[in-house]
């Protein structure tokens, strides 16, 4: 107990610490924000082979993989905040109705403050430093939490951070749920969080008790709706996109990927052909010895996966792959059809390398189908016709939509990233990061020389006339009114008598 | 029996009651019938049309419920829904286009756009300081952004809340808009419920409870809540107009009782006095030599907040630093403009929100030190300065954090919608107004379309060193390291 205090005390002397760094004003400038942001780039840069070798100790994430997914995306991310922090960094003016004379009106961006950015586990470098871009450029100073289900890149965060960033406005704090809690006990100015729906609700509670504004990052069981393709040009391209959606991203591990398929009833079997045939192609006969399978974070998952197809109905239904290697967390790319939809692996984000195809009477009925489940954070279509792809981008909801391909929009930096209802709340990417984490403050200046003297009291008929007029814009009858030319409103009878 | 009758037309709302209004919404919405743009637009001019229509209805109300004066509701309630639901009928269709996005050479060839569509059913619970305004000024963001709509309005403003659950039960659709007029346990049964928004105009205890409400259902919240919003007053002004300007942003809206009225003054101690005459006067001049009898001023809203307000003039050590006014009566809930000067920096009235016709003056020695008097407490919704001094203008808009700013007047940004209206940190989440009310109750949601053609075999199993080379340098290098790649052997 008294331990626990201790460590308590010292998390709070540190963020109080870190507090008045923030006050000093030293993460405002434009050049912290611009050397926090170069400093992120050497290390990438610097710390390239260690970072392949975390990635590969706590996920076996082939360097291909880690650079495509989280490296190579977050130098991305970089020169594009490096490229617009000045633009992002200046006010913008809004526009004022003629009326206003003299007078300007601005929107200013400031830094919310002390923020806290909690990672997850299935891209542990990408997940912390992309929230952690968006939090310097926006000139806030920052607490990570990497998650410990990935403990070398959690040490790796740990000890590579303070030798390329301000350790005063800038510490990665590492453990378990026990440290989490406490820091969520905190208070923030912000708090940024990627991880389970369970979780987020208790993250989204903490965050209520001291009004702090929340970004979470959750989940989902993205769809991907195939329709029956005629050429097999087009099958093969859809099929390597749904297969590389689901097994090429950690093993399935992985918030936006591919959950489920869903198909017409009569196409589905050609579809699985095809699948089988790119399934072979990347990752061989035998994908247990392939580099391009990613493992299962933990044991704890990997018996959460397997217990998903312990369901004999379930296990029956599998048409390629299932088998399990519990000593190396490998879990072969699974195939299956038509697994019962009140089954676990149906109900739950599956978030491993199991990819059920559900067959529908007619392609269309995917649409209700998705409606009558939680909004996933993407929703997939694979088309050529033009009119299902518009119902599934107007009559679905998620975060967000792809048609023809999955996963890219993680890529683009111009396109808001973020759930809706269960998969989440808030943006990130781009300018997206940069105005998660800062408030837009509206700022009004007024001049001494102008006023409209009938917005003083005493109230009188005339006074209310001119506001009616002002308030209309109708600049024509405020001038006929101050010359005495417009006839004014009487106040109604009830008013006068009620005094 | 008359008896019997009356138990059954006050029937409880209770979680039950509200599960099945939350029900009947979500069919509403489900069914599609608030995503067109016809359904919208009508909504909308069902709203500007009951407020045309029913102005004086709307006047009288306010009148009953605060004493509000005839200019005040006209001004900021009546006119500001009027102009809101004006500019919605005007920006709609504009507002309901697809954005588009420019796309980079990681996702070539693609297009992409982002698509605002409405979040569902959302609950709006307002205050019972303008209640006719922010109960419809939100609505109206809800509806241009196509959602169904369940409005929760003050009951400490009784009468305007029952003729805005009359009138739009008349005017607007009500299988997808309705009002829930009710206290503590019918806004609780409410919270049960999974909204797809709640927007929320009051003060932070309450804002608390209605966020943690919410983290339940992973629903996302717009909290407009309050704070200390202070003017700092500067040498070197013209005192006449800044005092008229801090007197119709106190006393002129609703009698102090509004979340962006100046709540209390820091100026230098040289400038205090001349200041005080300055209020003095045009006070004087606006509400005569008897404020109580003055028939421009708002009431105090219940005997509850009189009370609070009182305890906090009379308070030791601050009741001796009244200047001005300090009248009270209790039978019309009526207290005068009252300015108190150099109270305690720890005192009941430094403390708290005053929301209410006190206006207390700290003197500081340099006007600089105000702003370290103002970061030291949370952030307000608004703060405001009073000077012609360029450096300590900047200086101002630089380093105070507030909702926002107004230098050289009051309350006026509260008007411009083109400017975000909302709190952070302790005065509030999102923002409201203008494009950013439709925004506000929208998901923007980001569409990518891509085509068959442009596969890159690198971006797949089974992963090689050659493909490696060939995404850095796509992501990250320039045009020669790509042909470099491209044409290396693997």
């Amino acid at each position: 107990m008294e331990f626990e205090d201790e460590v308590v005390e010292e998390m709070e002397r540190e963020l109080e610490e870190m507090r008045e760094c923030y006050r000093s004003g030293r993460t405002r400038e434009a050049s912290w924000r611009k050397s926090q942001l170069k400093g992120l780039l050497q290390l990438l840069r610097e710390r390239e082979e260690e970072i392949f070798r975390a990635l590969h100790q706590d996920l076996g994430k082939h360097p291909a993989e880690a650079y495509r997914d989280e490296i190579g995306s977050l130098i991305k991310s970089l020169n594009y905040a490096l490229d617009g922090l000045k633009r992002w960094m200046s006010g913008k003016k809004a526009k004022l109705p003629r009326i206003a004379l003299l007078t300007s009106a601005e929107i200013v961006p400031e830094p919310l403050g002390l923020v806290l950015v909690i990672s997850s586990w299935n891209f542990p470098i990408g997940l912390s430093l992309e929230p952690l871009i968006g939090a310097l450029a926006a000139g806030n100073a920052v607490v990570l939490k990497p998650s410990e289900l990935a403990p070398e890149c959690s040490s790796l965060l740990a000890n590579a951070i303070p030798c390329y960033l301000d350790d005063k406005a800038v510490k990665v704090v590492q453990g378990g749920p026990g440290v989490g809690e406490q820091l969520l006990h905190q208070k923030w100015d912000k708090i940024f969080f990627t991880g389970s729906v369970r979780i987020g609700r208790r993250v989204l509670a903490a965050a209520a008790e001291h009004l702090t504004p929340v970004t979470l990052e959750l989940g989902g069981k993205c769809p991907a709706v195939v329709d029956t393709l005629s050429s097999s040009f087009d099958r093969k391209v859809a099929a390597q996109r749904v297969l590389g959606g689901k097994f090429s991203f950690a093993a399935g591990q992985v918030c936006i990927g591919v959950d489920y398929v869903l198909v017409d009833k009569k196409f589905s079997s050609t579809l699985v052909e095809t699948m089988k045939v790119v399934m072979k192609k990347m990752f061989g006969e035998n994908p247990r010895e392939s580099r391009s399978v990613a493992r299962i974070v933990n044991k704890h998952h990997f018996i959460r996966l397997q217990n998903l197809l312990l369901d004999p109905m379930v296990k029956s239904s599998i048409v390629y792959g299932g088998s399990m290697d519990e000593d190396n967390l490998f879990i072969e790319p699974t195939i299956l059809m038509d697994p019962p939809l009140q089954a676990a692996i149906m109900t739950d984000e599956i978030f491993g390398p199991l990819l059920p195809i559900v067959t529908l009477n007619k392609i269309e009925d995917s649409i209700k189908f998705i409606n009558s489940r939680p909004k996933p954070l993407a929703v997939y279509v694979f088309t050529k016709d033009e009119s299902l792809r518009r119902s599934v981008v107007s009559k679905t909801s998620s975060g967000s939509v792809v048609s023809n391909d999955v996963v890219v929009q993680y890529l683009a930096d111009t396109l808001p990233f973020g759930g809706i209802g269960e998969s989440g709340m808030g943006r990130c990417h781009g300018k997206f990061s940069f105005d998660a984490f800062s408030h837009q403050k509206a700022v009004m200046r007024r001049s001494f020389l102008v006023d409209f003297w009938f917005r003083f009291p005493p109230w009188n008929d005339h006074k209310l006339q001119l506001f009616r007029s002002s308030y209309r814009y109708d600049y024509l009858g405020i001038v006929l009114t101050v010359l005495g030319l417009k006839k004014t409103d009487r106040v109604s009878k009830s008013v006068q008598t009620s005094n | 029996m008359a008896g019997a009758a009356q138990e059954e037309d006050k029937k409880l709302f209770d979680s039950g009651a509200a599960s099945t209004l939350v029900g009947e919404l979500r069919d509403a919405f489900a069914s599609g019938a608030t995503r067109g743009y016809r359904w919208r637009e009508s909504q909308l001019r069902g709203l500007l049309k009951m407020t045309d229509d029913h102005e004086q209805d709307i006047v009288a109300a306010l009148r009953s419920d605060l004493g509000k004066p005839e200019p005040e509701s006209v001004l900021y309630e009546v006119a500001m829904v009027r102009n809101a639901c004006k500019l919605a009928l005007k920006e709609l269709q504009h507002w309901m286009m697809p954005e588009k996005v420019k796309t980079s050479l990681t996702t070539f060839p693609s297009s992409a756009e982002i698509v605002s569509e409405p979040l569902g059913v959302v609950l709006i619970i307002s205050a019972w300081n303008y209640p006719y305004l922010l109960s419809l000024d939100p609505v109206v963001g809800a509806i241009a952004a196509g959602n169904a709509v369940v409005l929760k309005p003050s009951e400490l403003a009784p009468a305007t809340s029952a003729l805005i659950a009359k009138l739009v039960g008349e005017y607007m659709d009500s299988s997808s808009i309705r009002v829930v007029e009710g206290a503590v346990a019918e806004a609780t049964a409410l919270l049960e419920q999974k909204w797809d928004k709640i927007f929320y105009t009051g003060n932070g205890r309450v804002g608390r409870i209605v966020m943690a409400a919410a983290a339940k259902h992973l629903t996302p919240v717009v909290l407009e809540l309050g704070g200390k919003s202070p003017v700092v007053v500067d040498s070197g002004v013209n005192l006449q107009i800044a005092s008229r300007r801090i007197i119709v942003g106190k006393w002129g809206c609703n009698n102090g009782q509004a979340c962006v009225s100046p709540d209390y003054i820091i100026t230098t101690r040289d400038l205090a006095p001349k200041l005080v005459d300055a209020l003095k006067n045009e006070l004087e001049m606006f509400y005569g030599k008897n404020p109580l009898e003055s028939k421009d001023l708002s009431r105090i809203v219940n005997s509850n907040h009189f009370n609070r307000l009182t305890k906090l003039m009379d308070e030791d050590k601050v009741s001796d630093k009244v200047v001005y006014g300090g009248e009270r009566d209790p039978t019309k809930l009526q207290i005068a403009p009252t300015i108190l000067l150099d109270v305690p920096r720890n005192c009941l009235i430094m403390n708290e929100e005053i929301f209410g016709p006190l206006l207390p003056i700290l003197t500081v020695d340099k006007v600089e030190e105000s702003f370290d008097i103002i970061n030291s407490g949370g952030k307000p919704l608004a703060a405001y300065i009073f000077t012609n001094d360029k450096k300590l203008k900047e200086h101002f808009v630089k380093n105070v954090s507030a909702g926002g700013l107004v230098v050289n007047d009051t309350t006026v940004h509260v008007a411009v919608h083109t400017l975000p209206f909302g709190g952070v940190g302790q005065s509030g989440m999102g923002a409201y107004h203008g494009k950013f009310s439709f925004d506000a109750f929208s998901h923007k949601k980001a569409v990518v379309y891509r085509s068959f053609m442009g596969d890159a075999a690198m971006r797949y199993p089974p992963y090689t060193n050659g493909k490696l080379r060939l995404m850095k340098a796509l992501l990250g290098g320039s045009i020669l390291d790509i042909l470099r790649a491209i044409f290396r052997r693997s």
